[in-house]
């Protein structure tokens, strides 16, 4: 819980990890590039103090990250996002099996995602499905752009995949995680492309779909979906720390999301250990747009929707007294905004 | 031109660094519009009698490889011309798809080819996506100047393209347009849809409200592309002029 100037901020951590990429679990050169490449995202928007080394961000311990999330950084509940790479890493990344053991040892203060792969059709049905009664996951976090073999990543709109989405609304895994972007392979196709989000959340009215790093690169995607489909919300993750190195950039995004997604459908995450939850609190609480706009107004309400009551609501988490928001905010009513020109939204809807 | 003969062989004239710069200035990231030189991607650049070296590196080591192909290919095509150069070596340094994307650009493979067996087709219709989501930022940059400038929505919707005075931001929005293939003539529209098409007026408040979204996504992925290759590459922490 975090308090300032007498407001309580309930906050959950809508993504982060607890990953293994130390020399010894790293296979090859893309296991190698993949941790680098995070650790210059993390060096290049975190404030100086909060610099790790490489050694201890390669792989950090159950202390540490306990300290960070839920002594020093504020989180009351974070929610594990797995990220399995076993192509690179020869146990995984950061695994449902590796985070479940957190969530054992601490059951309230850990959602336990896991995931599921199309590609592997009736037998990764089947491995879902035991995964799930195992976990008692209510969410899954999903890479359509992975590398398998000699697939170019794949698509929500695959027949395997609507397949394991009427599998997640049977096993009542209601909130679907999707990354868009660049965990690789050659791809002739924009692996951002957030066209089968759009199809999927049309279909499957059920389930809820968060759309990760809120569609960055493609927020003109994130944000047309976001008005055709209700069931769309917005994960912050990468696009928090922005508030730091570039403050009035990062007003420039949260404004156009609530302009046309609303303060309802926005869940914030630290995306942990790329960045620490409590900096990224504490400055987003004390954040006023650095220049003017026409951009809906952040409110404590709003920042008390998007830092834990969003969440709490998609996994039923139970919120302590007196944080709840008033309903006043000033975001806007989704329902009112005039559709967007189709030509304008190039992201592949002509396919 | 003079034409010096030594034993039956034309001499090319020697090639100038100047104009390889120049040509890499031409060649420009399809996903953020801007040249290669100004995001810092040439890394460097050698001029050794008629064969140019160009080394070019990004952001990060997992950059999406449909668009780095694009530009080392863009990049060699636009070196090649300069009057002079016989042989032009394009090298993209750092990337997981390095060795495959020097060695198709060097053979002139194409993208397919390059990656056999993992891409399915060339890549003009991803450029062509781009180039649209282009125009949308181009268009807005003028835009906006009219309306800080006073103009009204309603005003702007009645603009032609021989309406407005000359100026760099003018010259890379009929640039795109072109592209595209679509009219740039003095009695054409200013604002437009990606197909070319005059915006209805009831539309216009919107498709300006879009256009600014769109702009606000392509410079701030510049933003964060500038600030990731200087972290990388330890170089000085570039200026954001938006913040």
């Amino acid at each position: 819980m975090y308090e300032k100037d007498g407001e309580k901020y309930f906050v959950v951590d809508g993504h982060m990890h607890f990953w293994d990429a130390s020399e010894e679990n790293t296979k090859n050169k893309y296991g190698e590039g993949f941790i680098r490449c995070f650790y210059d995202y993390h060096k290049n928007l975190s404030p100086e103090d909060y610099v790790w080394p490489l050694e201890k961000y390669r792989k950090y311990d159950e202390p540490t990250l306990m300290k960070d999330l839920f002594e020093d950084g504020y989180v009351d509940v974070a929610i594990f996002q797995p990220t399995y790479l076993t192509d690179f890493y020869h146990q995984g990344f950061n695994t449902t099996a590796q985070d479940a053991v957190l969530k054992e040892k601490y059951p309230d203060k850990f959602v336990l995602n896991t995931s599921f792969e199309p590609r592997l059709g009736e037998a990764g049905l089947a491995m879902f499905e035991e995964k799930v009664r195992k976990y008692g996951s209510k969410g899954v976090k999903l890479y359509t752009a992975e590398w398998h073999d000699a697939s170019k990543g794949w698509k929500l709109t695959d027949p395997w995949a609507l397949r394991h989405l009427e599998k997640c609304e049977e096993l009542g895994v209601t909130n679907i995680h999707v990354h868009k972007g660049p965990t690789i392979w050659p791809l002739n196709r924009d692996s951002f492309d957030l066209a089968d989000v759009d199809d999927a959340a049309s279909t499957f009215p059920g389930l809820n779909f968060i759309v990760e790093h809120v569609g960055l690169p493609r927020l003109e995607d994130m944000c047309w979906i976001g008005t055709q489909e209700p069931n769309v919300y917005g994960g912050l993750a990468v696009a928090m720390p922005f508030i730091h190195t570039r403050p009035a950039y990062f007003g420039q995004v949260v404004g156009e999301l609530l302009y046309w997604l609303g303060e309802d459908r926005l869940l914030f995450a630290s995306d942990y250990a790329l960045w620490h939850p409590k900096w990224l609190v504490e400055k987003f609480v004390d954040y006023q747009y650095p220049m003017e706009n026409e951009y809906p107004e952040i409110t404590t309400n709003v920042k008390k929707k998007i830092l834990g009551l969003n969440a709490a609501k998609l996994y039923d988490l139970k919120v302590p007294e007196g944080v709840s928001a008033g309903d006043e905010g000033t975001g806007q009513d989704v329902t009112e905004k005039p559709a967007v020109p189709v030509e304008a939204s190039v992201g592949g809807h002509s396919e | 031109m003079t034409e010096a003969r030594t034993g039956g062989l034309v001499d090319s004239p020697p090639v100038d660094s100047s104009a390889v710069l120049e040509a890499l200035g031409t060649v420009r990231d399809p996903e953020l519009d801007e040249p290669l030189p100004d995001l810092g991607f040439v890394s460097s650049l050698e001029v050794d009698g008629d064969t140019v070296r160009v080394h070019l590196r990004l952001p990060t080591y997992f950059c999406a490889p449909n668009f780095a192909y694009l530009m080392v290919a863009d990049a060699d095509t636009a070196v090649r011309a300069v009057p002079g150069v016989r042989q032009a070596e394009v090298f993209l340094d750092d990337h997981f798809t390095s060795e495959e994307i020097n060695h198709g650009v060097a053979q002139r493979r194409g993208f397919q080819q390059s990656f056999d067996g993992l891409a399915d087709d060339e890549l003009d219709e991803l450029r062509t996506l781009f180039r649209r989501k282009a125009l949308i930022n181009r268009q807005q940059r003028l835009v906006k100047a009219l309306l800080d400038g006073g103009a009204t929505t309603g005003e702007l919707g009645r603009l032609r393209l021989g309406d407005l005075p000359p100026s760099p931001e003018l010259d890379t929005y009929l640039q795109r347009r072109a592209e595209l293939g679509l009219d740039v003539g003095p009695e054409a529209p200013l604002v437009v849809d990606t197909d070319g098409n005059p915006i209805p007026p009831e539309l216009l408040e919107r498709h300006l409200r879009f256009a600014s979204l769109t702009r606000v996504s392509i410079e701030g992925n510049a933003g964060f592309c500038r600030g990731m290759l200087a972290t990388r590459y330890d170089l000085p922490a570039p200026t954001v002029a938006a913040d």
